[in-house]
């Protein structure tokens, strides 16, 4: 089953969109897709109106991939819960793409706003562009992030990525700016850019690699010398990487890894 | 509204009046049960079929923590409590969202809707009661009150050391009718005071610092003043050593400090005649007992120290207890107990707000989740229904959760279900952490409650033991039409389908206020606004202003001017002052 949505014009205010996700839509006709409620502020409305919507063939949310064809910056939560299937969005996309997914894939093809992948379980979740604040972290006074799938990010991210992360990858191919990993507990980080300060903070396990130098160090983390080209997982780095051990701001014997490269610890 | 209602046919659980399942007619007129209607008022009644169902008064939540400033902390520092848990605004209700801390608004409604009626803060802290009364003022349909925070006050505990315990009664009964209390908590005493210097004490016997009064004179001297004043509850205490394995001890010593005192009620409430002498007969009203009965030495040898206090608390007749039940699950442990909550900090490393509360208190309040895959957690899962059922007389029990520190209120269903159902418990310990098996007696307890019993722990005793049977927790002519009526027939009632008692008292066919039909299967149908209690003692006009003379000395530390201090009027939605000591006859020794 394919479902095509185009992006009806301008949205005002942010459409709040969860029933984008290929298992609402599997086995459900084009009028069914088209009356699905969407909230946007106070009032709620069928998905039509911010949507034309094509169906093709029916079937099992496996098989099932939604296709947003153009911007929709302003819809929020797309994917948000989904466990199978396939969404591509040819633009870029708001806030909450692909929270708390357990399985299929969404590619984004432009930037995503913050809390892409927040709390995901599983799957995999792309963002060819940039992507905001708090992508794969715990939500607002939560200490436990994403715990399982990969999040791929082609150019950077903001702050706060990977915040209480407990299991799974992220990968920024950009920078990222303060606080990747905080309350890190498990799982991979991997940033090919640069980031600015916070790195680590309160870690007390799973392991961080900044490629492009940290600005500025978290105070507690402590040298444990430099590897050439470590091997991590699947990952091959290239060139001498300063491994660092922490955070002992917030325990005496911290397992939190931090593989530090090029511009080096200023 | 109509102004009669008959609930038919119902069997009725009514233990005040010693009803056990009696199929019986409920009338209702004005808001108040009646012992039968006449004519138009007959023929034109609301009709309530509870043919097969079970009708049991209003519940009655006599320890809960829903309104107040630690409240309302645990709220802002819980965003994660809320975004899942969201109820959508209706044509008669407000929206609402939280789960272990919900806003007031759902709050009331979720309690409502489980069959309650009454529900009384546990914990108000003097300085903030205008917060919790606005919280209360908030709070739709529920009956409420709050007990007042006095263990650690610097004038309670200048005047105990001193031996002024008239002083002390006039202090009590000015502060009561100043802020609208109903009654006296004791938290921690003689601890939370020294907490401002990041120590504790540790026996009872252990003077504090500055003051250098001990928790046994602070225990005994409010306790005192309680019957002084005459007050409709007894002291309500939060023992010292919370949560540290082999408290249990502690605890027994705190409840003998009692003895030999006797309880004494002088209120000018009319109460209805009920069967049993529905005064309270208590002189110590003991909080979540299970976070205070731990065995063991460390954690490492903690076990349940239940069936050492239970052996003391069967022997004697002047103790209530509430349970504290940890139903397992999300909570978030809030209490004046200031150095408690640091402690669990420690053990826990979750996120932690402390407060000083000035003169009077302290506060703390921390998010913790009680697992079954955790040896203490699961101990003290058991050590919960132990209390409840290793006391033999019921009517020394209250079913808590303590809400939102062991648990949620709305979570009272399934405690129910484990009391009820050995088969219940049986499962649970298949899931839970085998320590709840090895190290409390639960496993080799047979005791199922019944119906009854149910109505007596979560109804009728709260209401006894709070001193306000005389419209609560009964149907006697007289008192309140609030009724719940539950989808269970007592003459098929399987104790083994504990999933059938868990939704029929988390959903009851109906809950009936003040004669009003409030909420139908879960549904809220109609809102009104509940009353506010509270106490109003009398003390001699001439010992009050030689005590006002020592609070104005000592006002300039407090940070507030004296005429902010009290509670105005506006702040409490129906009030309903009740006047004790009157005439004064007390507070005076002879």
């Amino acid at each position: 089953m394919e479902v095509i949505l185009r992006p009806k014009g301008e949205i005002g205010i942010m459409v709040e969109a969860e029933v984008i996700n290929p298992e609402t839509f599997a086995c459900r006709s084009k009028e069914e897709i088209e009356g699905l409620v969407v909230w946007q502020g106070p009032t709620n409305h069928p998905l039509s109106e911010f949507f034309e919507v094509a169906v093709r063939e029916d079937g099992s949310p496996e098989e099932t991939s939604i296709l947003i064809d153009g911007d929709v910056s302003r819809v929020k939560h797309i994917g948000h819960s989904m466990n199978a299937g396939r969404i591509e969005i040819r633009g870029s996309v708001g806030m909450h793409v692909g929270s708390e997914m357990s399985g299929g894939s969404i590619l984004v093809k432009g930037n995503a706003g913050s809390w892409a992948g927040m709390e995901m379980k599983g799957g995999l979740l792309q963002i060819e562009g940039d992507a905001g604040d708090h992508v794969g972290s715990a939500y607002r006074g939560s200490w436990r992030g994403m715990s399982g799938g990969r999040i791929l990010i082609g150019g950077t991210a903001r702050s706060q990525l990977g915040g209480g992360l407990a299991g799974g990858e992220i990968v920024v191919g950009g920078d990222v700016e303060n606080f990747c990993g905080i309350r890190q507990a498990g799982g991979f980080i991997i940033v090919h850019g640069t980031a600015v300060r916070g790195v680590g903070a309160e870690m007390n396990g799973g392991m961080i690699v900044i490629c492009g130098g940290i600005r500025q160090l978290s105070p507690g983390f402590m040298d444990a010398g430099q590897e050439d080209g470590p091997v991590l997982g699947e990952n091959h780095l290239v060139g001498i990487f300063n491994k660092l051990l922490g955070d002992y701001a917030i325990s005496k014997n911290p397992k939190g890894v931090l593989y530090v490269s090029g511009g080096g610890v200023a | 509204m109509a102004a009669t209602t008959i609930i038919r046919n119902g069997y009725v659980f009514d233990p005040l009046n010693e009803i056990d399942g009696e199929i019986k007619d409920i009338f209702i007129k004005d808001g108040k049960v009646v012992a039968d209607l006449y004519g138009a008022e007959k023929r034109d009644a609301r009709v309530i079929d509870a043919s097969g169902k079970t009708v049991m008064p209003g519940g009655v939540d006599s320890h809960a923590h829903v309104a107040g400033t630690k409240v309302n902390a645990g709220r802002l520092m819980r965003p994660e409590d809320h975004y899942k848990f969201v109820r959508q605004k209706t044509a008669l209700t407000h929206s609402g969202s939280g789960y272990t801390i919900p806003s007031v608004y759902k709050q009331g409604y979720d309690y409502a809707a489980m069959g309650y009626t009454t529900v009384f803060e546990a914990a108000m802290p003097p300085l903030e009661a205008r917060h919790t009364h606005e919280e209360m003022r908030a709070t739709p349909i529920l009956d409420m009150g709050a007990y007042m925070v006095l263990g650690n006050n610097w004038f309670i505990m200048r005047y105990l050391r001193d031996g002024e315990i008239e002083k002390a009664a006039a202090y009590v009964a000015w502060m009561l009718r100043t802020h609208k209390g109903y009654g006296i908590k004791c938290v921690n005493p003689a601890g939370v005071e020294n907490w401002g210097w990041a120590q504790n004490v540790h026996s009872l016997d252990e003077p504090n610092i500055h003051f250098e009064v001990t928790p046994r004179e602070v225990i005994r001297g409010l306790a005192e003043v309680n019957e002084l004043l005459g007050l409709p509850i007894s002291l309500h205490l939060h023992a010292n050593n919370l949560g540290h394995p082999g408290n249990w001890e502690i605890t027994r010593d705190s409840l003998q400090i009692m003895e030999g005192l006797e309880p004494r009620t002088k209120t000018d409430l009319h109460w209805p005649e009920t069967k049993m002498d529905a005064s309270r007969r208590q002189t110590i009203y003991l909080a979540h007992a299970q976070f205070n009965s731990f065995g063991g030495t460390s954690w490492r040898d903690f076990c349940s120290g239940v069936e050492d206090l239970v052996h003391y608390i069967n022997q004697v007749d002047h103790v209530v207890i509430d349970n504290g039940a940890v139903p397992f699950g999300p909570g978030t442990a809030m209490t004046g107990d200031g150095p408690a909550i640091h402690d669990l900090y420690m053990l826990s490393g979750q996120k932690w707000s402390n407060s000083d509360i000035e003169m009077e208190c302290g506060s703390g309040v921390i998010p913790y989740t009680y697992m079954k895959s955790s040896p203490i957690n699961s101990v003290q899962w058991a050590m919960g229904l132990e209390l409840m059922l290793l006391i033999k007389d019921p009517w020394k029990t209250i079913m808590t959760t303590d809400h939102p520190n062991g648990g949620v209120f709305t979570q009272y269903p399934e405690v129910i279900a484990w009391l009820m159902s050995r088969k219940a418990r049986e499962d649970t310990f298949k899931e839970c952490h085998k320590w709840a098996q090895d190290r409390s007696s639960l496993p080799a307890v047979d005791r199922e409650m019944s119906l009854y019993e149910i109505a007596i722990v979560t109804r009728a005793n709260q209401a006894r033991t709070i001193g306000i049977a005389n419209r609560k927790g009964h149907l006697s002519a007289g008192a309140d039409g609030d009724v719940t009526v539950l989808d269970l027939n007592p003459t098929t009632l399987d104790s083994n389908d504990y999933a059938a008692i868990k939704r029929a008292f988390s959903r009851p066919e109906y809950t009936v206020k003040d004669g009003e039909v409030i909420a139908c299967k879960g549904e809220i149908v109609s809102v009104l606004d509940g009353n506010r209690f509270y106490c109003s003692p009398h003390v001699d006009e001439d010992l009050e202003t030689e005590m006002l003379a020592d609070v104005n000395e000592w006002f300039k530390y407090y940070t507030v001017g004296f005429a902010n201090y009290p509670v105005p009027g506006k702040c409490l939605k129906n009030p309903v002052p009740i006047s004790v000591n009157r005439p004064i006859d007390a507070a005076r020794r002879s």
